[in-house]
């Protein structure tokens, strides 16, 4: 099995593009042959991941590109950067990482990649298509991109992304491939309550243990309800791509390519079968909690996912004309913000003390007071990163739960929807 | 075998798949995630074995800084291929900083081998015990 490159493929590869594609296609190639891919195939689309400072390494690699003239190729979104471009003092970073964190944003933006600065691309107009082919890092829009749209990308992660950017091509492999996207593991939601699966609270908790369960398989569940929202499905997604390496799952009857159970259904080889228990779900949802006896919560965190309009609209009809009595941190896109502004939403928020971070989040950069503590979300994704990368416990419950401990600064968690 | 080169090191089976980003700081090469089983283990030097790579895609840059920082692991087996971390690697090269062996191996094939076991990867892709 050897990768087949056509003409135009090996020009890139030889230089007759420039230096920046020619060091892009050396390092795809690379790629699609540990993957042992046999072609390369044309993307429409790519987002960035690499813009996230992690090491002055990552730094180089984006300012080599550019040096080299390197610009992107197809339409490219860039995810969360480690600053808040818009409220400078939102970060504590020292001002040498900052300035180098500053360099790796800016590099990708001067290769021709849109400012997006999120790492929900797909909730502010970058929406590709069933059946499209694209490139995209970060992994929840990897989850959301595959399971929730139909697009196909593979785990692309750092500098990946950005070669299949430069390049417009990605190796030819894993769910680029139509028969790989059945699904070899069926989860039966059936037995779980209905007032449960329509509370918000549920999903980052099924994605929590699903994540767990299937690792890396392609997984289908039925028994969800049709109604299923957007967020819900983000939320889902996030969480699975974080406790495994989740890229794709399907909802029988709400994703696009799983009308029926048949349609998603793998066609060869074994399929496993699980009946999802109420003892599954409170496992996983007491993973998500690692400060279980604490009584007073030092900070709130929600927007991980990126927060959504929608979800804001939820949060200003909490907040309204009440005070958070603890910092409260929304993460979201800076187009999101605009919008609110727009809406003319965002004075309500800041009078309630919602504290809106743009262009990142608190996880990925120093955000939360140094002090440490307890930190409350709704977001599985923060609960599953929090603890390693901020150094707080977490608190987990419903988007409700985080307004009135934020309120009191004391944990309020509904619990009676958990026990059936 | 994804990137093949020579190495040696002791046996470091992780308990449990892992995310290097959020799951290894790259500064000290030790396992910071507090619900991980290997929680506060070092990876550096090490020829680690990984059930899985999970979580996030930023995975490849961590692998990078562990290179350039020296505190990457001295081979990595990996139960499936994944090309989050062996991208690191690749970049790693690119760059002209230090690169570790990759290799796809059915971890079962190193039952027995008591953990911490000095382990000698060849550039042909050989797990050898010392």
């Amino acid at each position: 099995m050897t990768l087949h490159l056509t003409t135009e493929d090996q020009a890139l590869l030889a230089g007759d593009h420039g230096e920046a594609v020619s060091l892009a296609m050396r390092i795809l190639v690379s790629a699609a042959e540990l993957l042992s891919a046999q072609a390369l195939i044309r993307v429409t689309s790519a987002h960035i991941d690499g813009c996230l400072y992690h090491g002055d390494g990552g730094v180089e690699f984006a300012e080599k590109l550019v040096a080299a003239g390197g610009q992107v190729a197809v339409p490219t979104t860039l995810n969360v950067g480690a600053l808040d471009l818009l409220h400078p003092d939102t970060v504590r970073a020292d001002p040498l990482k900052a300035a180098m964190a500053r360099r790796q944003m800016d590099a990708y933006v001067s290769m021709g990649a849109e400012p997006t600065f999120t790492c929900a691309p797909y909730q502010i107009g970058h929406e590709p298509g069933l059946g499209e082919q694209v490139a995209w890092g970060e992994s929840n829009a990897i989850a959301f991109a595959n399971s929730v749209l139909g697009a196909r990308t593979e785990r692309y992660g750092d500098f990946l992304d950005a070669c299949c950017a430069l390049t417009g091509r990605a190796p030819l492999h894993g769910l680029h491939i139509e028969q790989n996207r059945q699904a070899k593991v069926v989860v039966d939601a059936t037995n779980v309550p209905d007032a449960l699966k329509d509370q918000d609270v549920f999903y980052p908790v099924l994605g929590t243990w699903l994540g767990l369960e299937v690792g890396r398989e392609v997984s289908v569940i039925v028994g969800l309800p049709s109604k299923v929202t957007r967020d819900q499905l983000k939320a889902l997604g996030a969480s699975a791509a974080s406790t495994g390496a989740v890229a794709l799952f399907h909802v029988v009857g709400v994703t696009p390519e799983a009308p029926s159970l048949d349609a998603v259904m793998s066609k060869g080889g074994s399929v496993r079968r699980i009946t999802l228990t109420a003892d599954m779900v409170r496992r996983a949802l007491r993973r998500l909690t690692t400060a279980d006896a604490v009584e007073r919560i030092d900070a709130v965190a929600v927007g991980s996912p990126h927060f959504s309009i929608t979800e804001f609209e939820a949060l200003l009809n909490l907040v309204r004309g009440r005070c958070m009595a603890v910092p409260f941190y929304a993460c979201t896109a800076r187009a999101t913000l605009r919008e609110l502004e727009e809406r003319g939403d965002l004075l309500a928020l800041h009078e309630a003390g919602i504290k809106i971070v743009a262009d990142t989040c608190v996880v990925v950069t120093p955000i939360l007071r140094e002090s440490g503590g307890v930190l409350m979300t709704n977001s599985g994704k923060f609960a599953h990163y929090g603890p390693s990368k901020t150094g707080y416990e977490v608190v987990y419950g419903s988007l409700e739960d985080c307004v009135e401990s934020a309120v009191t600064g004391l944990v309020a968690r509904t619990e009676e929807i958990w026990s059936w | 075998m994804l990137i093949p080169g020579n190495a040696e090191g002791g046996l470091l089976r992780l308990q449990a798949p892992i995310s290097l980003w959020g799951g290894v700081d790259p500064g000290s090469g030790v396992v910071i995630d507090p619900r991980h089983p290997d929680h506060g283990a070092s990876i550096t030097g090490t020829v680690l074995a990984m059930p899985g790579a999970i979580g996030s895609s930023s995975s490849s840059a961590i692998m990078l800084e562990l290179l350039r920082e020296g505190t990457a692991p001295a081979a990595v087996l990996m139960a499936h291929s994944d090309a989050i971390l062996a991208l690191g690697v690749v970049v790693s090269i690119e760059l002209g900083y230090p690169a570790c062996p990759v290799l796809e191996v059915e971890l079962s094939a190193l039952d027995g081998v008591p953990e911490g076991a000095l382990l000698r990867i060849t550039s042909e892709g050989q797990v050898l015990r010392l």
